[in-house]
């Protein structure tokens, strides 16, 4: 074993809750002069909420997280949102400091948080592109030899004198993205990133971060909510939760771990959860999906699948229209399915069951979905749950043609056949 | 001893909660002058994007200034002007002052305006006010050029212009200028990241603090007993020094230029340790 390239030592980080001071100094004044006066703090937001990792006020976004990577190593970063993955990833990119331990590296970091950082709308993509590059820390003569390169990954050789406000969102990051992927640095870190562009694009991202990890042999810690990629990319894996590091080990130990964490959460919470709405004659209380396989909230693309909605009401109900949305990882809703709609409306509900939605080929191309609930008991809205559940969804053989469905297939998959008839 | 060197041969970074108060890493500055010339370039290139006159207006905004300073203070206020021709003297002390209210006001920003950036990379953040130093001093060279070209005007024409050696301080006022400018900027700006209010003090204090400098009159016409308050004043030797160096009427008071030298000096160690200090954890609190 080397050396490591990255060594976490005890990093821990605190921040305070809620604001800082209050923003301005008269407020800061007027909370010093009621605190003086044994009155409460003016300016103290009533009820929040408890995250159990919060004490007197602050919160540790990261407790005692020590770690180290080897060099050539694509470390993947996973947890729940607000379980440290962007603060771990600002303090080793110098955004923010730490508040205890320390972090020791071997050559450069180059951080590609959010792609286009720093473009100026007015600027040429030749211009943003030395300006961005120089931003993430690369020299004029480094710029000047990838520059090719850059403008052929990017897609973007007639518009390159073309002020970058004139540009589609997609010529946009496709070339924010490549400037930050030629980076010379030993340490690439990556948050989200994939999260943009079309799919052909997303492809091609990933498939360079394969190469910068594996030809190039530069060091990579991605962070990512996309299960696919982050499997796809990374041979190991650190679980953060609630700032500490839950497990680390090869990447698919990892992720499964996540994944029942994830379930325990989603499935005992769907009850007891707040984020609703509705009147309450009806609750949703769980949620599940699964294929063939019977591995819960994974699904191949194509397989028989079903989604089991449990439920809770106060009587036996009549009329009652239920509905699914399903929601991709960009957030953009792909359908809205409703029994209604199908025209299987539910005349009379038991007080309580189970609802099966059955999918004969599940359509929706691989990736990370979520899906919403929502019940009407004649007119009224009885409960609505925006994020229910989430799953995934893996390759497969959706037409049985013997390979999966290219990317550029589309979101959902529609089942279809061709045929040709001769004509006289 | 030894075994502490090895560690630090070792690592090319350590990143730790608390750096030495007057570590500037100035070396590092170095490292990013392509960014900052980048900057710099950004700033000129985007201003006049989309403009008919592009750079001209460079020109046009002191001339302009110049012309209504005139026909007010100098046509109906009449204010006294040391028996210098009006335009030349009200150009000398608007392009001077409005170096150094841009240099303030600009820098001042720097936290507030770049958060988005600050938040996603790192890269000295001292590059920000010092791309901003270099952008307004470029402006100002071109202004000064065109300030040469009128006093040639009024010297071919007659004018009681006598330039003298204190000429040669120019640099200096310069450096005075552009380092108060800076130190006042970058302490205003790391205060503004816990405390907005220091904005809006900014924007009108500027304004105002130009009624407190000799910009409009020469020093020479305030009453005596508000002689110290105006000296108090560091931008005030400077622009007399100017005047005095270029145009040969006023005053010069070399312990006044003494004093503003050593202001600068001091609001810029300040303001060197605030920002430093602010720059490692100011995404937490702004």
């Amino acid at each position: 074993m080397s050396d490591p390239i990255i060594s976490v030592e005890n990093l821990s980080k605190k921040y305070r809750l809620g604001q800082i001071g209050t923003g301005t100094l008269s407020n800061d004044l007027k909370v010093w002069w009621a605190l003086k006066r044994g009155l409460p703090n003016p300016m103290l937001k009533i009820g929040q909420e408890d995250h159990g990792n919060q004490t007197d006020g602050y919160i540790w976004a990261l407790r005692e997280v020590s770690f180290s990577v080897q060099p050539g190593e694509v470390l993947g970063i996973i947890g729940r949102n607000g379980a440290g993955k962007s603060t771990l990833l600002k303090i080793l990119s110098r955004v923010t400091a730490p508040t205890t331990g320390r972090v020791k590296v071997r050559g450069r970091i180059a951080s590609l948080l959010e792609v286009g950082t720093g473009f100026h709308p007015e600027l040429t993509g030749r211009e943003n592109i030395y300006l961005n590059g120089a931003i993430l820390g690369m020299t004029k003569q480094e710029i000047d030899r990838k520059f090719d390169e850059i403008v052929d990954f990017a897609e973007i050789e007639q518009f390159i004198e073309t002020p970058v406000k004139r540009y589609s969102s997609g010529m946009y990051v496709r070339l924010a993205f490549s400037v930050a992927a030629h980076l010379e640095s030993e340490i690439l870190l990556v948050d989200e990133v994939l999260a943009v562009g079309d799919l052909e694009f997303q492809k091609k991202c990933i498939g360079k971060m394969g190469d910068i990890a594996s030809e190039e042999g530069r060091t990579v810690l991605f962070v990512s909510h996309n299960m696919v990629s982050v499997r796809r990319l990374c041979e190991r894996g650190i679980l953060l939760n609630a700032g500490v590091i839950e497990t680390m080990g090869p990447i698919d130990d990892t992720l499964n771990q996540y994944m029942s964490i994830k379930e325990k959460t989603q499935l005992q919470d769907l009850a007891s959860r707040t984020d609703r709405s509705g009147n309450g004659r009806l609750r949703f209380t769980g949620i599940e999906v699964l294929d063939e396989s019977k591995i819960k909230y994974n699904v191949k693309l194509g397989s028989p699948t079903t989604i089991f909605i449990k439920y809770q009401g106060t009587a036996p109900l009549r009329n009652v229209r239920i509905s699914l949305s399903i929601v991709n990882q960009y957030g953009e809703r792909l359908n809205w399915l409703c029994n209604d709609f199908s025209g299987q409306p539910f005349q009379d509900l038991p007080e309580k069951g189970t609802i099966r939605v059955d999918f004969p080929r599940f359509p929706y191309m691989p990736g990370s979905y979520a899906i919403g609930v929502q019940a009407l008991v004649g007119r009224d809205l009885a409960d609505k749950v925006p994020n229910a559940t989430v799953f995934q969804v893996h390759a497969g053989d959706f037409y049985d043609s013997g390979m999966n469905p290219p990317a550029k297939s589309g979101s959902v998959l529609v089942p279809h056949t061709w045929s040709v008839q001769a004509e006289e | 001893m030894e075994k502490t060197e090895n560690e630090a041969k070792k690592w090319d970074l350590i990143i730790e909660p608390k750096r030495q108060l007057l570590d500037l890493r100035l070396s590092e500055l170095w490292k990013y002058r392509d960014l900052i010339a980048l900057f710099v370039r950004r700033d000129f290139v985007a201003a006049y994007k989309q403009t008919i006159l592009g750079p001209l207006w460079y020109l046009i905004q002191p001339l302009l200034t110049t012309i209504i300073f005139t026909f007010i203070f100098g046509q109906v206020a009449a204010l006294p002007t040391d028996g210098l021709p009006q335009f030349l003297f009200y150009m000398s002390g608007n392009i001077l002052w409005a170096y150094f209210a841009d240099c303030l006001t600009k820098t001042s920003n720097t936290f507030v305006a770049n958060t988005n950036l600050f938040g996603k990379v790192y890269f000295p953040r001292m590059a920000v006010p010092v791309s901003i130093l270099i952008s307004n001093l470029i402006t100002f060279a071109m202004q000064f050029v065109f300030f040469l070209l009128f006093v040639g005007y009024f010297a071919l024409r007659g004018s009681e212009i006598h330039p003298n050696l204190w000429i040669l301080a120019f640099p200096l006022l310069l450096l005075i200028m552009a380092g108060l400018g800076l130190g006042l900027g970058i302490l205003i700006s790391a205060m503004t990241t816990k405390y907005r209010d220091l904005r809006f003090l900014v924007s009108f204090g500027v304004t105002l603090l130009m009624y407190a400098t000799p910009v409009i009159y020469p020093a020479s016409s305030v009453p005596a007993q508000y002689q110290t308050i105006i000296h108090l004043n560091p931008v005030t030797s400077i622009i007399e020094t100017f005047r005095y160096g270029f145009l040969g009427s006023g005053t010069v008071n070399p312990w006044g230029l003494v004093y503003s030298f050593i202001f600068m000096v001091v609001i810029v160690v300040i303001g060197s340790i605030v920002f430093n200090r602010v720059e490692a954890t100011f995404m937490d609190t702004i």
